[in-house]
């Protein structure tokens, strides 16, 4: 009964988010092939946050973009929210790439020369329900707002720091309201106060319903997540639930040493 | 993509490689221009032609020497010596419809006035062809019957001949030397106008065609008999007297040509407004090659920009972008660069338009009609020649895009 009336509508309450089927994804260039991705299998609930680890080279980045719907396998399922993405056609990949899905590259991707604001408002110009400007505009200022830079938006990125201009590709991904967050090292150029502060932003609107994908090389930051996937050479060497440490609890013990400190 | 972001994003980039888009408008400005100017040149040559003939005078006829030339007439043309002196009497003696009829005879010679000269056209007249002409005297008087029957060194000249040889002076009872032979001026044109046209016509001298033919040109035989005809119905009526009138005198054979060429005033205008429209046209087209050019510069960069910015394409396309949306960035981008040269080039052309009707004297009328034109078709360059650069950028494939460097 159950069953039927998830197929009607589209939601189940248990369904993954995530359906990885034996992912594979083989680079070949020229005539060396490269084996990114060997054989990946996991599935992602609604409402968890993991974190994936491995050394660098282990097919971390590959295996975001498949998920990211930026880039395809060479073989296996990818199920998104229950929808086989290969069956899909490149402009409906385009509508979950921007509604759905928020995503955060390892090397920020920013529009160069063009103010953080504008950077924000990108993702909503392309909505298909068109926003008003109006909108656009307080979208793109509030997610600014949330990473702590209102007062940086008419910066261009030559002009922010490189932690800074990783809190704009983070606010980026958050402005459209994906259900789906995936971010590629997103505390690799920040320093371990700020890093917290996007942590802990991460806990809240994962506390709030968004799931969570998290690449990182710092076991430390892996911690805050409740699951942990470690890469190695395009396989899964280790999947395991975590107790999900706080960040708001870090920061409040950070903030009351650095004031005994003064 | 929201629909009004598309110009504001295709702005933007243009603004941020300002040397760039104004290099590549450059093009655009120039072909646009070139195709308002020679259009408007042509378009002013028309109606000036079209002035001219009909300040030819009212029922004028014009018989030329030689035979009516295959699939057009001739203007002025006919080395043929057919036409004589007697000619022109008989035609207007013995036809009722005509009322006058003048032997023209032309000849270009250098004026000497005092130390100045002046190099001028001499043309022999009845006197009675200002009246055919219609043109008046402004002072002093025309030459009359007498004079021309004792072929009199007597000369009448155009405003240009005063403003050029005697610097505005008053020319009346002043003698001016033609190869020695001296000429008494005795009249002044009326000026015929500003323009080129205008003072073409301006630049002139008349006098008896006895005088012309005897003393000036060399030649026996009339080179245009200019006629002019009572009223307009008997215009027909006339053309066929004079033609079989002509044919009697020069002993043509019914199975034998017309050795000469009568027409109207009509005639001569289509003629020349056919010919100035096929000028029109090949001016037009030379300055479309040029727009082309610039269209093939659009292009160009386009094609260099999409390659510049496949990082950009791919970040708008991973965030959210169709390949239609990235497509319709480029192509408004293309179109907006060639409205710019579009406009660019109407503010130049209309510059050069004036310019060139102002300082060489040129006419020159600068056409609503060429500038929609040039505007509409800058449009369609841009769509044109931005259409494949769009279409690249679209069909780019996300992360590929991103990793290019
Ligand atoms: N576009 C590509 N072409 C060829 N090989 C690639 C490409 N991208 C990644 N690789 C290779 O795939 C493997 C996994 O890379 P990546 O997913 O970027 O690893 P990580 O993000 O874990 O450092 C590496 O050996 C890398 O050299
Ligand atoms: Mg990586």
């Amino acid at each position: 009964m159950e069953a039927d009336f998830s197929a009607v509508t589209g939601q189940h309450f248990n369904m993954a988010v995530i359906d990885l089927q034996h992912i594979t994804r083989t680079y070949t260039s020229g005539s060396v092939a490269v084996h990114a991705l060997r054989g990946i299998d996991f599935t992602l609930q609604a409402g968890n946050f993991v974190s994936i680890m491995g050394s660098s080279g282990s097919g971390k980045s590959t295996l975001m973009n498949i998920l990211g719907c930026l880039d395809k396998p060479t073989e296996g399922r990818y199920l998104l929210n229950g929808t086989d993405i290969s069956a899909l056609k490149r402009d409906e990949l385009a509508a979950i790439r921007n509604e759905t899905i928020g995503f955060v590259f390892q090397n920020f991707h920013l529009l160069p020369r063009t103010s953080a604001l504008e950077n924000m408002e990108l993702p909503l110009l392309y909505k298909r329900d068109p926003l008003s400007w109006k909108e656009i505009r307080q979208k793109a200022a509030e997610a600014l707002e949330i990473v702590g830079l209102a007062d940086r938006m008419d910066h261009t990125p030559s002009q922010l720091s490189g932690g800074q201009q990783q809190r704009v590709a983070i606010a980026r991904a958050l402005v459209t309201s994906p259900k789906l967050l995936l971010a590629d090292e997103p505390t690799g150029n920040l320093d371990s106060r700020t890093s917290l502060e996007i942590i802990e932003l991460f806990q809240r609107l994962n506390d709030e319903g968004l799931s969570i994908l998290m690449v990182t090389q710092e076991p430390d930051i892996a911690q805050f997540a409740n699951r942990i996937i470690i890469l190695r050479d395009g396989l899964i060497q280790t999947d395991k639930q975590v107790q999900k440490r706080s960040a708001a609890s870090e920061l409040q013990t950070w903030k009351d040493e650095s004031e005994s400190l003064s | 993509m929201k629909l009004s972001a598309v110009p504001i994003t295709a702005i933007k980039a243009l603004r941020r490689n300002t040397m760039r888009t104004l290099l590549t408008a450059l093009g655009i400005i120039i072909g646009v221009a070139a195709v308002i100017t020679m259009v408007g040149l042509g378009q002013g040559a028309k109606s000036e032609v079209e002035e001219q003939v009909n300040r030819l005078g009212q029922n004028v006829v014009l018989v030329f020497p030689g035979a009516r030339q295959l699939g057009g007439v001739s203007i002025g043309g006919g080395s043929a010596n057919t036409l004589t002196v007697e000619d022109a009497h008989a035609i207007r003696d013995e036809i009722p419809e005509v009322i006058a009829a003048s032997p023209e005879v032309r000849s270009q010679r250098v004026l000497v006035y005092g130390n100045r000269n002046w190099f001028t056209r001499i043309y022999g007249q009845s006197a009675d062809y200002l009246q055919i002409r219609q043109w008046p005297i402004e002072s002093g008087e025309m030459y009359t019957e007498e004079d021309v029957e004792r072929a009199a060194l007597v000369a009448v000249v155009g405003q240009t001949i005063v403003d050029e040889l005697f610097e505005g002076a008053d020319p009346i009872g002043e003698t001016i030397r033609v190869r020695g032979l001296p000429l008494t001026v005795i009249g002044v044109l009326a000026p015929k106008g500003m323009s080129l046209m205008g003072s073409v016509q301006d630049d002139i001298v008349l006098v008896p065609y006895t005088t012309a033919f005897q003393r000036i040109s060399g030649r026996s035989h009339a080179m245009v008999i200019n006629v002019q005809v009572f009223n307009q119905q008997s215009m027909e009526i006339a053309q066929a007297k004079i033609t079989d009138l002509l044919r009697e005198r020069h002993g043509l054979a019914p199975y034998q040509e017309d050795d000469f060429t009568v027409q109207t005033q009509e005639e001569v205008a289509q003629a020349a407004t056919e010919t100035s429209r096929v000028m029109t046209v090949l001016l037009a087209s030379i300055a479309g090659v040029s727009l082309l050019v610039g269209g093939i510069g659009i292009m160009n960069v386009m094609l260099v920009s999409v390659t510049e910015r496949t990082r950009e394409i791919g970040l708008r396309l991973s965030v959210g972008a169709r390949g239609r949306d990235v497509m319709l960035q480029f192509l408004i981008e293309s179109v907006i660069l060639c409205l710019l040269g579009g406009l660019g080039g109407i503010a130049l052309g209309a510059i050069a338009t004036e310019l060139i009707a102002s300082y060489a004297g040129w006419p020159a009328l600068f056409s609503t009609e060429a500038m929609f034109t040039a505007v509409s078709v800058s449009a369609a360059v841009g769509l044109f020649f931005g259409f494949y650069p769009a279409w690249k950028a679209a069909r780019l494939d996300p992360i590929e895009a991103l990793r290019r460097e």
